[in-house]
Parts: structure tokens; sequence; C-alpha cells
């Protein structure tokens, strides 16, 4: 893998990048864990708080966008007055030049004959036709079409992948799929139900049995199985090894997508694990999905020993690390000596944010370490910037599990820790996003030709602005005012949808065609593309504005129910984004049925050949017959 | 450097090793910790019988997708508790079953109230199945599911059965009676005994943090007597709506109208101040009320504030009363039931 060498004018402004970055986590920390003055924030507070000037940051990015857009066209009529003073100057100089005199004129004239002589393309060829015995010039388009979508490259064509390794792949991609309609089909019921609470009357269909149905399939079944599949690419690729063992990667599929399906039935049913989110499922069950990774991860190091690289390309870093943490926090979450009474919230803390952050965080930044350069087609910015982000993820992404219960019953200390680990977080994540960005240098030209990169830069946006906004809200000033509201539900959709999610489409869009050598229809791409952004924007935003003013709401002491009647509109807006974003889903499962159905197509050449191949020994024959004749 | 990462078994195991170490310190030593070094409260009541059971049924119908079980210390959480929840308040919460894990029920979402006291802020096993079978029967704006399969619909109630009275608008298709099956009475026995535990006189309960100054400098400025700060509408709403009802009407069969109610409107408070502190059941056709006014420790001010709404409210009108009447009665009424 060919690996930029971090030169030294790069690693000064990295280091001048990372102590002001360090300087202003130290200022929010600072700002943010001792602002303990027990008075309460009111409306007109809000604007001296950390965490809310974040989010208003973090907001004004897209915005910030716009505004860009706003400065190219005043340039452009800057530029339009300019020409009009060039207009005048031009009469001037028409004005000069009829005072000339004949003699002046006629060798300007003579100037100007030179000066516009050019080849007329037949002085050598003459008169005559080109021979064109190629057929180069009879390939020519005449009747070339109105553009109404911009065609985009298609897929290069790769060395050939194993089938066997393909076969795998797609039914690990396959099965995500189903489980994204799934799970999304379930989420998309819950956020009706908040408009429409008497939709239905069954037990099994009854909101607090279906919450967690709709997580844990979106968690373990789509977003976990695209994972594995594009990483069964990856792994093995950058090794430059063949997969150590398929069949081992076949009963990882066969294991986690029982462990859906039966998990699935027993939250309907009723059965769950006791309340901890993701972790509804009891344990015989997300045993199943626990041992899938143990072959997966056995499976993952054998094929990375027997390498034919001399390093260990970056993702493979992040991948196998994410499989032995989601192994090692399973562990920890089930194993119950330890989980009576506080203990087991303060695990829950742990597990919740480490398997956001441990597994599909990690995993996912490793699939994006390959496969956005491959589709910019230019090695990443920095190696170095990867491996710092690789070893502060680890250093602090553990330590904030508890800042989902700050103000609870748990040691003050211990959410302490968890809130300066949250702002500690700012290191990873610029790291990452700045390497990201930096490998776009030079390649930005890339993105109007392509339907892969525009949700590589849309995942890249979200896990800056998601993962600070998580920052944010952890601040004991913020946490005040969302914790418990519909905020952190838009959070979480904001980083697993609006990072995982939109990274692994792009990898999808990306391997697939050239595993299949079909590619999906591009209009349909851009559909999915910008349906599931603009449904997760309406999504969000409402929910981020209603959650703000419920939480004011609370504090202000209003009665409870008012705050209910205040979320109506913003959870009807939730519903009206979710509508997109789960219909955006169908037309990404039909844009995988392309890519996947084999289809027949007929090459006229061929076929006319091998129809003439099949009864055609006359044809031989009679130039066997007429041969002897001459 | 790179040399010691291009080894994968070192690379892999100093990144794991990492992981683990800060798993121990962050995760597991604080659980053991917290875990081995706390205990219920003298006075707490170990949960069993039917309120156990009860509690499965909560866990499994996944009521903590939108009900807390924490008052946190902060002023704003108040409302739900009298004081924050503590490490102690959970110490008595293991492992379920075999099958599944410890439930403290903490939980993450307020999409619903919060329930830590929901056993002493409405008590009332009336209001409960009721709002268990159809909570729009009783509170009007409420998003929560309604969950009939807890009920059967029975020809004639036996003696032994606990009938529902469930509003005409809410029975569309039945005929018969309503009956609480019981996982729904178990369920309510649950909900029920979920009381904060009073702390033993020498431990102090920790301070409600971020305080509202404002509303506090006001009280004092204008002096204690007064209860103009106070929006007796509002707390109306939070304490006495939802089995009253916005209109003072109450409902048909469960509970009593404040319309035109001879207590509400009697010239004499003495009565309506012991129904709102102490509880009232004089009318079988009705539900028994719980003591609202002690249950959520509310203040003389408050108390008046609310009395002076209903007084004042939906045609009614009577005169208001002052402060110091209402806690002089307050006053004689701790006395009497102290003996």
């Amino acid at each position: 893998m060919n690996v930029a060498h971090p030169i030294k004018p790069r690693l000064r402004k990295l280091s001048k990048l990372l102590s002001g970055l360090l300087l202003t986590a130290f200022c929010f920390v600072a700002t943010g864990v001792t602002a303990q003055t027990e008075t309460t924030p009111t409306k007109e507070g809000l604007m001296s708080m950390p965490g809310i000037l974040i989010t208003i940051t973090l907001l004004l990015i897209p915005i910030s966008g716009a505004l860009l857009l706003l400065v190219v066209k005043v340039w452009a009529l800057l530029k339009h007055l300019r020409t009009k003073k060039h207009a005048v100057e031009a009469s001037r100089y028409a004005e000069y030049l009829q005072t000339l005199s004949e003699e002046q004129l006629s060798v300007l004239h003579t100037h100007k004959k030179n000066q516009e002589y050019r080849l007329k393309g037949g002085e050598l060829t003459g008169p005559f036709a080109p021979e064109d015995t190629r057929g180069l010039l009879s390939r020519v388009n005449h009747k070339a079409n109105i553009r109404f979508i911009a065609a985009k490259r298609k897929s290069l064509e790769r060395p050939a992948v194993d089938p066997q390794l393909s076969r795998l792949i797609l039914w690990l991609l396959g099965t995500a799929t189903f489980w994204l309609l799934f799970g999304t089909s379930i989420g998309q019921y819950l956020g009706i139900k908040f408009v429409a609470p008497d939709i239905d009357h069954q037990s099994w269909l009854s909101f607090g049995r279906l919450r967690p149905v709709h997580t844990n399939a979106v968690f373990w079944g789509w977003s976990s199985l695209a994972m594995l599949g594009l990483g069964y690419y990856v792994v093995p690729r950058v090794s430059n090894v063949r997969l150590h063992s398929l069949k081992a990667g076949w009963w990882t599929l066969i294991l986690i997508n029982a462990a859906v399906m039966l998990g699935s039935l027993a939250l309907m049913a009723g059965i769950n694990n006791g309340g901890g989110e993701y972790r509804e499922y009891v344990w015989p069950i997300q045993l199943l999905f626990g041992i899938g990774l143990i072959i997966t991860l056995y499976n993952f190091i054998r094929t990375v020993s027997k390498r034919k690289t001399k390093e260990i390309y970056v993702s493979n870093w992040y991948i196998v690390a994410a499989v032995m943490f989601a192994i090692v926090i399973s562990i920890v979450a089930y194993v119950p000596s330890y989980q009576s009474g506080l203990g087991e919230t303060i695990i829950q803390g742990y597990y919740m944010h480490q398997g956001v952050g441990m597994w599909f965080m990690l995993f996912t930044l490793g699939l994006v370490y390959y496969y956005l350069p491959q589709q910019l087609n230019k090695p990443i910015y920095s190696y170095s910037l990867g491996i710092l982000a690789f070893w502060s993820q680890i250093f602090f992404y553990t330590v904030i599990g508890t800042h989902h219960f700050v103000f609870s019953a748990i040691p003050w200390s211990l959410q302490t820790v968890a809130i300066v680990g949250s702002a500690g977080m700012a290191i990873p994540v610029i790291a990452g996003t700045t390497n990201f960005i930096m490998t776009f240098r030079g390649a930005w030209h890339k993105v109007a030709g392509s339907y892969t990169l525009p949700f590589f830069i849309v995942g890249i946006i979200f896990y800056f602005t998601g993962s600070l906004q998580g920052t944010a809200e952890a601040f004991r000033s913020t946490n005040l005012i969302w914790h418990f509201t519909d905020f952190t539900v838009a959070h979480s959709h904001l980083t697993m949808y609006g990072i995982i999610a939109f990274f692994l489409w792009g990898g999808i869009y990306a391997i697939v065609p050239r595993i299949t050598r079909q590619e999906p229809p591009q209009v349909t791409v851009g559909i999915h593309f910008w349906m599931a952004f603009i449904g997760m924007m309406f999504y969000t935003i409402p929910l981020m504005w209603g959650g703000t003013l419920r939480g004011l709401m609370w504090i202000e002491g209003l009665p409870f129910i008012e705050s209910v009647v205040l979320m109506a509109p913003f959870w009807l807006w939730r519903a009206i984004g979710g509508t997109l974003m789960w219909v955006s889903h169908f037309i990404f499962a039909y844009n995988m049925y392309r890519m996947i159905k084999p289809r027949k197509i007929i090459n006229i050449n061929n076929t006319a050949i091998g129809i003439l191949d099949r009864d055609g020994y006359e044809l031989v024959d009679i130039v066997n017959k007429e041969k002897p004749a001459v | 450097m790179m040399e010691f990462f291009n080894d994968y078994r070192k690379l892999y195991s100093s990144a794991l090793g990492l992981f683990l170490l800060l798993t121990v310190l962050v995760a597991i030593l604080p659980a053991f910790d917290n875990q081995n070094n706390n205990g219920p409260l003298p006075n707490a009541v170990a949960l069993q019988g039917e309120a156990l059971e009860g509690k499965a049924i909560y866990v499994s119908n996944g009521c903590v997708a939108c009900h807390t079980q924490q008052v946190r210390n902060l002023e704003m959480d108040r409302v739900w508790g009298a004081r924050p929840s503590i490490a102690a308040d959970y110490a008595d919460i293991n492992r379920m079953d075999l099958w599944r894990n410890t439930a403290t029920l903490m939980g993450t979402e307020r999409t619903g109230p919060d329930l830590a006291n929901v056993g002493s802020r409405q008590p009332s096993a009336t209001w409960n199945l009721l709002h268990l079978y159809q909570p729009r029967a009783v509170v009007e704006e409420s998003i929560m599911p309604a969950y009939p399969w807890l009920f059967k619909e029975k020809e004639v109630v036996e003696e032994g059965d606990v009938e529902v009275v469930v509003p005409d608008r809410f029975r569309v298709g039945v005929n018969g009676k309503i009956v609480a099956t019981d996982e729904a009475l178990k369920l309510v026995a649950y909900l029920q005994s979920l009381k904060q535990v009073e702390l033993p006189g020498t431990m102090p309960a920790p301070n409600f943090l971020y305080k509202q100054e404002k509303k506090e400098a006001a009280a004092l400025a204008t002096g204690a007597g007064e209860t103009e700060g106070l929006d007796g509408a509002a707390l109306y709403t939070a304490n006495c709506q939802s089995c009253h009802q916005a209109n003072g009407e109450g409902l048909k069969g469960a509970f009593p109208p404040l319309k035109g109610s001879s207590v509400v409107l009697d010239d004499n408070p003495e009565l309506y101040v012991e129904v709102i502190m102490n509880g009232y059941d004089a009318h079988p056709e009705y539900a028994s009320m719980p003591a609202v006014g002690t249950n959520s420790k509310l203040t003389a001010a408050e108390v008046t504030a609310i009395m002076n709404h209903e007084r004042t409210n939906w045609g009614n009108k009577a005169r208001l009363v002052t402060e110091e009447e209402v806690q002089k009665i307050m006053d004689y009424l701790k006395q009497t039931t102290k003996q």
C-alpha cells in the first residue's frame, strides 16, 4: 500500500493544529466541568454555555457553506463591473485608432493577416477522404443527448476478486440490507406511534417492545453485517493475501443473522435482558453474536499474520481492534459478578458507549481509511494522523461511558472523568477529519463525477459535527437541558445514520459494482443519497429544537404534560423526515438488487458468432470447399 | 517504533492491553466498588410478592424506553421526588434470574414522567388501572400506549374481580364489563411500591443543584405570606388534573367532579384542606382519593393556590382562602395525625 510520508512542513502544521486543539479542549473542560455554580440556565444565560456555543458553531458549518456560495456570486458580480470598465476603455481605444494614417493602418492590417493564418488540415492529404481501416471514425456520435443528469464515472474494473469471497461479501451485504429495511420499517412505525398512539393495540407491536427491536436490528443486523461485509474485502486486500478461511466467514454470517432474528422475535414476545439499552437480547442470543465475532477475529488475525506487506495497513489496525474490543465489551456487559445495584448502571454506561465508539466507529473508520483513498485514487494524507487518532480514540473513548448518567446516583467523580474524556474526544475527531479532508486535497474535482464520494463527504461532515455534538452534550450545564429529551435521539441518528450508515453506503457503492461488474442506475443512487440526507435533516433538527425547548420547560417547572403537548409538532416533523429516510432505504435495496442480480446481456457480435459456431459448419465447409477450387 | 507495530502480535496486544486496563479502571472496579459498598436504607422494604412479579411485567413490556426511575440532584427534578436518588436506593436490586440481568431501570429517556416515586405521587389503583387500559381516558394529551391486553371482558363481575369503569368513548366494541387481569394488578402493585424511602435521621439528603434563584428571591422580596408567585393552574395540572380533569368534571364512576362540589365551595375550608392533605374515601361510587398533599409535600402556599384555582374556575364562585387560614388547618391536621 502506498503511504504518504509526512514531510516537515506537514509535521509543523500538525503540531500547530494539535496544540491549538488541546488548548480549546482544556478551555472547554475548564468551563464545562467546573461550571457548577448551581444556578439555573435561563434563556438569556444560554449563550454563555460552552455546550450551546459548540452546538451553534456546528450548525454554522453547513450555513457557512451557503455563505461561501454567496461570496462566489458577489465575486461574479464584481467581475461583471470590471468588464464594463474594460468596455469603456475599448471604445476610447477605437477613437484613437480612427486618428491613424493610411500607412500605419496598412501595416496593422498585414500584421493582422499574418496572425490570423491557420492551417486548414488538408495541406498534407490533399482532397482525398481518409481511409479508416480500423473503424476509428465510425464511432462518432453526432447526436449528443441533452444531459438532464450529470453522468458519473463508471467504477473501474478491479483485479478479479475470488468469486467465493465475492459470494460471502454479497451475502453479508445482502442480509445487512434486509435488516436495514426491517429495522427502519420498525423505526418508521415507532415514529408514527408518537403521533398516533392508538394505531394498534397488539402486545407484540407495543412501543416499549418494538423500540429495542428497532435499535438492535439496525445495530447488530444492518450496521454490523454491512461493516463485516466491507471488512471481509479490506482485510485480505490490504494484506495482499487470500482470506484465511472462507468457511469461518460463512459461520459469522449465519450466527449473526440468527442472533438478530431470534433476538427480534424474543423482544416482541416480551423476553429481554432487563432494559439496558443495546443489551436487550438475553445472553443465549447475544452469545451467538459473540461467537460470530470470535470466529471473525481469528479469521482476520490469521489473514493479517500471513500478509505479504511489511507494515500492517492502518485499516487493519482499526478493523481488527474493533472486533477485539466488541468481544471484550460483550463479555464485560454480560458477566453478572459486578452488576448488582449501581454496578449495573456503571456497566451499562460503559457498554452502550463502547458499543458505539469501539465497535461501529472504530471499524467504520478502518473502512474509510481504505475506501476513501481508493475512490480518490490517491494515498491517505497522513499515516501518522491516522495512528494518532487510533490511540487517542482508545484512550478517551473508553472512559466516557458514564456521561449517560450525569447527575444520577453514580459517584460524582466518575461522572467528571466521563465529561473530561468527552472533551478529549475532540483530539481523535479533529485528527480523523483533518486526515480525510486533506486526502481530498487536489482531488475535489472528482466529487462531481462520482456517485460514491458524496456519501463519504456527508459521513466526514457528520463525523466532525456529530461527534463534537456528543462532547457538547456531556457538559453538566448542557446536560441539564438536553438529558432525557429527544435531543439525544437526534444525536444518535446524526451519528449512527449520518456517520456510520453514509460511510457504509459509500463503501457498498464503491465495491459491489467492482465485484459483480454491474453498476446501479445512477439516477436511483442520487435519489437514495438526497432522500436519506434531507430526511435526516428533517428528522434531527426539529428534535434538537424541540428537545431544547422541552428541557427549558422542565427547568421552569411547568407541568410535565405541557411538555408532551409542546413536542407534538416536532414529533410530526420527525415522522416526516423518517419517512423520507425509510423510502430511501427501499431505493437503496433496489440498487443492491440491480448490482447483484445477474443480468443477461446479449452481445450481438458474440451471439451471432455463437449461432454460426453451433450450426455453422456449413460456413466453414464453404470456405474449405472454395479454397481448393481456387 | 514502527518496527514494533509491524509485528501484529505486539500491535494488537498493546491495543487490547490499553483497552482492558481502562475498562478495568473505569468500569469493572467502580462497578464492584458500588455493588459491594452500598446497602439498602434501614427503612427500605424489599420488593416481593405481587410487586416483584409486577416488575417483571414492567421489564418485559419495555416501559424503561420512556420512563426513568431516577430523581437527579437537580432542582428541576424536585417534582419527581422529595430528595435526589442515592446509591442506596438501588443497592437491593439484584439479577432477576438465570436469563435476565439486573434491572435498575434508571432509564435514559423521559418521554413520559419519572416513576421513582410514583407510588407516593399517584397511589390510586383505580386511576392506574384505567390509565393502563387507556391512558387518554384520564390524560387527554398522553401519548402512552394503551395496554388493553392486560384486561379481559366479562359478562358478569364475579367476586374478587376488579372492574375498571371506562368512559363510553373508549369502550368501542366492548359490550361486557372490563376486568383487570392478574398481570394488570401485579403491574399496579409494582407501581404502587415505587416510593422513595425516607432517610434515617442521621443522614443528610444530598442537595438539589441549579436552584431557581429568581423565584426564591422574588418570594423573599414579597414576604413568605404571599401566594402571588404561585401558579394555581399549573399546580392543579401537575397534581390534580389527571383524576379531576381539565374541565373539573372528573370521570363518571371513578373520580368526582370539583365543579359545583359542596366540599370545594364550602365557606369553611376545613374539610377541603383535610381531603387534599390526607385523602378521602366517603363515597363508594368513586375511587378513594390518596393523600396528595402529604405525599407530594405541598406547602400551605401551594395548597392555597390550588384551592383558589378550584374555587374560582368552571363556574365555581367561592371566596378566596388565605394562606394563614390554610396553614392553621394544616398545623391542626398535623397534630391530630401525630397523636
